[in-house]
């Protein structure tokens, strides 16, 4: 689950990560009060606005309506309402959203920490995830912080630096002392970033992670070291034991029918295709969505209806499937296992006639358990439904329906 | 030969009183299986589906002399299990949970790496050696004893090379679900490498997915080391990047990632490679027609 950067900074600093501090509004005038605030508790007297949307590049990303950048600096509080208005309830559009961007409905109001001072303030990357290939989580840091660290892998892959953390004994003072190092820290600096890193690490594995990005983490002027961004994921498997976090999913940020398939049970991505597909199991619903393509198609969305293929789910996958107006054909294709098929044929039968008027032709392609009392009741029910046994005829009833 | 289990195996279920345990326990001992116990803490002494419950699997060893166990206990509860079967000397766990903490996974991963034991999935099928053990949730029907090993991160979709297989006259040996999350216990160039060894297996089918390298770690030893035909399906070319699909594991992050990759080194690796799943019975058919004659 992806989750905003306010939030994430409130993860962060309950694990006693030091962060850049700040305030979320949601409306021009929340946002002058928080300033207020903000100032009262921190002293600070400019502010950083920047638009809450699971999506990064905000800084160089512009708003459709107002032309302002995602991430604005207010000289002073007299600049904070204006500069709000500017991004709240417009479109941002950055390199990771897609052309119409994603409307900010918070923003965050932080203090500036690039204050002057005694030294130049720096800026690095670091991040916490896990390594595939050997089940240990690692940090991943770079003293080339605050930009696209992609491209520093590119051009620069010498100054990223990776620490493999043991699981049985978790991340070590040497470590962290090779992080703080590495990154060219010394003195109070290199004491704080000891320290952060370690509290970084211990956030990860205390809120049940699945990545921490920070970038940049800043060295100020006076050497505090500080997360001013967060992107943080967590891992959906083990939000039971956050009950807490759910509260921060923002299905506003999701897809409007992910989120109504989600609720019932259904497990569905939404494509830019021509051809629906409803399937069980994840694997086999990738490798039709592939045979779609194959056959000439390309895949309208990703939908896995799980081990219960029963009436009221297919009819609701259906439902959930036709809502996207470009679906021209529909592909079902269930193997059955422990599902028997003929009741899955009885079901899509039972969910096609619930449903009026389908217009759009379905192909039913049922294997395993009871495959050919299936077919027969298909083909027994007199809809405009087409059968098929094997993967093969299925492919071809798509190539044919699309011809 | 076969490869993990046979009909030999001593086999004991994890969680098994629940409902998910008591289904496939039956499925499992209908297939012939020789399911000789199972574990519930708290309900030792009793008796299920007409074998010994025992509150601990170090209590079930001693009793029975169990040697695999397959685990069906809940997500929460999962990766103690897992630990606890490795603790007391099970040699081969095989884990059905879906949903396991990808920490709690760490963890167990490191743990097992210590000990003298084979662990398959979590959040897979689990294995099947034809006509003699089934330790898994698999339709038991569509397997035929045959040649065909077969190795795959996907439920329904091995499903769909074995139902192939079997219709091509060809049958199985043992087929290895290893599960699709971002950690899992055995890989696929280890699935790989047990089939390799097993004299019966004849020709490989090797089925993966989008997200990790498993599949290139797999073709990269199929190169230098194979003596088989592998025949290989990668599903999700037309996944887009960056979203997850089903599969907590299935999510291309990076270019090498992505199907299309995958393929490709199967491909350099002398791997026959499928585009369409529909193909995976035909070509491992017309391959072995080939190594014979």
């Amino acid at each position: 689950m992806n989750i905003h950067e306010y939030q994430g900074k409130s993860i962060l600093e309950s694990f006693g990560v030091s962060i850049q501090r700040g305030k979320v509004a949601d409306t021009p005038e929340a946002a002058h009060a928080a300033a207020m605030d903000l100032t009262k508790e921190t002293g600070t007297e400019w502010f950083v606005l920047k638009a809450q949307i699971h999506a990064g590049g905000r800084g160089k990303g512009v708003v459709t309506e107002t032309g302002s950048h995602g991430v604005v600096l207010a000289k002073g509080l007299d600049e904070v309402k204006g500069k709000a208005e500017g991004i709240l309830g417009g479109h941002l559009v950055t390199a990771q959203t897609n052309d119409q961007g994603k409307q900010v409905h918070k923003i965050l109001i932080a203090e500036d920490v690039y204050y002057p001072g005694d030294s130049e303030p720096e800026e690095y990357y670091m991040s916490v995830l896990l390594d595939r290939a050997t089940g240990k989580n690692i940090i991943m840091y770079s003293p080339e912080g605050g930009m696209d660290i992609e491209a520093v892998a590119e051009k620069t892959p010498h100054l990223i630096f990776k620490e493999e953390v043991d699981p049985a004994v978790g991340l070590q003072g040497f470590q962290s002392r090779r992080i703080a190092f590495n990154l060219g820290l010394s003195g109070q600096g290199f004491k704080q970033m000891v320290k952060f890193s370690q509290a970084l690490y211990a956030a990860y594995l205390g809120c049940d992670a699945a990545m921490f990005e920070i970038n940049p983490v800043l060295k100020t002027s006076d050497d505090k070291i500080i997360a001013v961004d967060s992107k943080v994921s967590l891992d959906d498997n083990a939000l039971f034991r956050h009950k807490d976090y759910a509260t921060m999913r923002d299905t506003s940020e999701e897809d409007a029918t992910e989120v109504e398939a989600d609720e019932a049970g259904l497990n569905y991505v939404k494509l830019d295709g021509n051809v629906g597909c409803m399937v069980n199991g994840a694997g086999l619903a990738m490798a039709t969505m592939d045979i779609i393509k194959l056959s000439g198609g390309e895949p309208a969305n990703f939908l896995d209806v799980g081990g219960t293929a029963d009436a009221a789910r297919v009819e609701k996958a259906f439902r959930i499937i036709l809502k996207d107006p470009s679906v021209k054909a529909i592909l079902v294709n269930i193997f059955g296992g422990i599902v028997r098929c003929d009741r899955v044929a009885q079901g899509v039968v039972d969910a096609y006639k619930n449903m009026g008027n389908v217009d759009v032709p379905i192909i039913v392609r049922l294997q395993g358990t009871n495959a050919v009392e299936a077919k027969q009741i298909i083909d027994d029910s007199g809809l405009e439904v087409r059968s098929a046994i094997l993967l093969k005829e299925a492919a071809d009833a798509v190539a044919d329906v699309l011809a | 030969m076969s490869v993990l289990v046979n009909r030999d195996s001593k086999i004991i279920v994890q969680g098994f009183t629940g409902g998910e345990g008591t289904f496939h326990a039956g499925q499992m001992m209908e297939y012939g299986t020789n399911v000789v116990g199972g574990v519930t803490p708290g309900k030792g002494g009793q008796t299920h589906l007409d074998r010994p419950v025992f509150n601990t699997v170090s209590e079930a060893v001693a009793a029975t002399g169990a040697d695999v166990s397959i685990v069906f206990v809940p997500p929460a509860f999962a990766a103690d299990a897992l630990m606890e079967a490795a603790d007391a000397g099970i040699k081969v766990i095989v884990a059905i949970t879906e949903g396991i903490p990808v920490a709690d996974m760490v963890k167990v991963k490191a743990y097992i790496d210590q000990r003298d034991c084979t662990l398959i999935g979590p959040n897979c099928p689990g294995i099947i050696t034809a006509g003699q053990a089934k330790v898994g949730i698999m339709p038991g029907f569509i397997f035929e004893p045959g040649v065909v090993g077969i190795v795959s991160k996907s439920g329904t979709l091995t499903y769909e090379a074995v139902d192939q297989c079997t219709k091509a006259g060809l049958g199985q040996t043992t087929a290895i679900g290893i599960g699709g999350d971002p950690i899992i216990g055995t890989t696929t160039k280890e699935a790989v490498q047990l089939l390799m060894a097993d004299d019966e297996t004849k020709g490989i089918v090797m089925i993966g997915e989008i997200g990790g390298d498993l599949e290139v770690q797999a073709a990269r030893w199929i190169q230098e080391n194979g003596t088989k035909p592998v025949v290989g399906f990668i599903a999700g070319v037309t996944a887009p990047k960056g979203r997850t699909m089903g599969h907590a594991g299935a999510i291309v992050s990076g270019e090498d990632e992505s199907a299309e990759a995958k393929k490709r080194v199967m491909r350099e690796c002398g791997i026959h490679v499928v585009d369409s799943p529909a193909d995976i019975g035909s070509k491992m058919a017309e391959v072995l027609a080939g190594v014979t004659a």
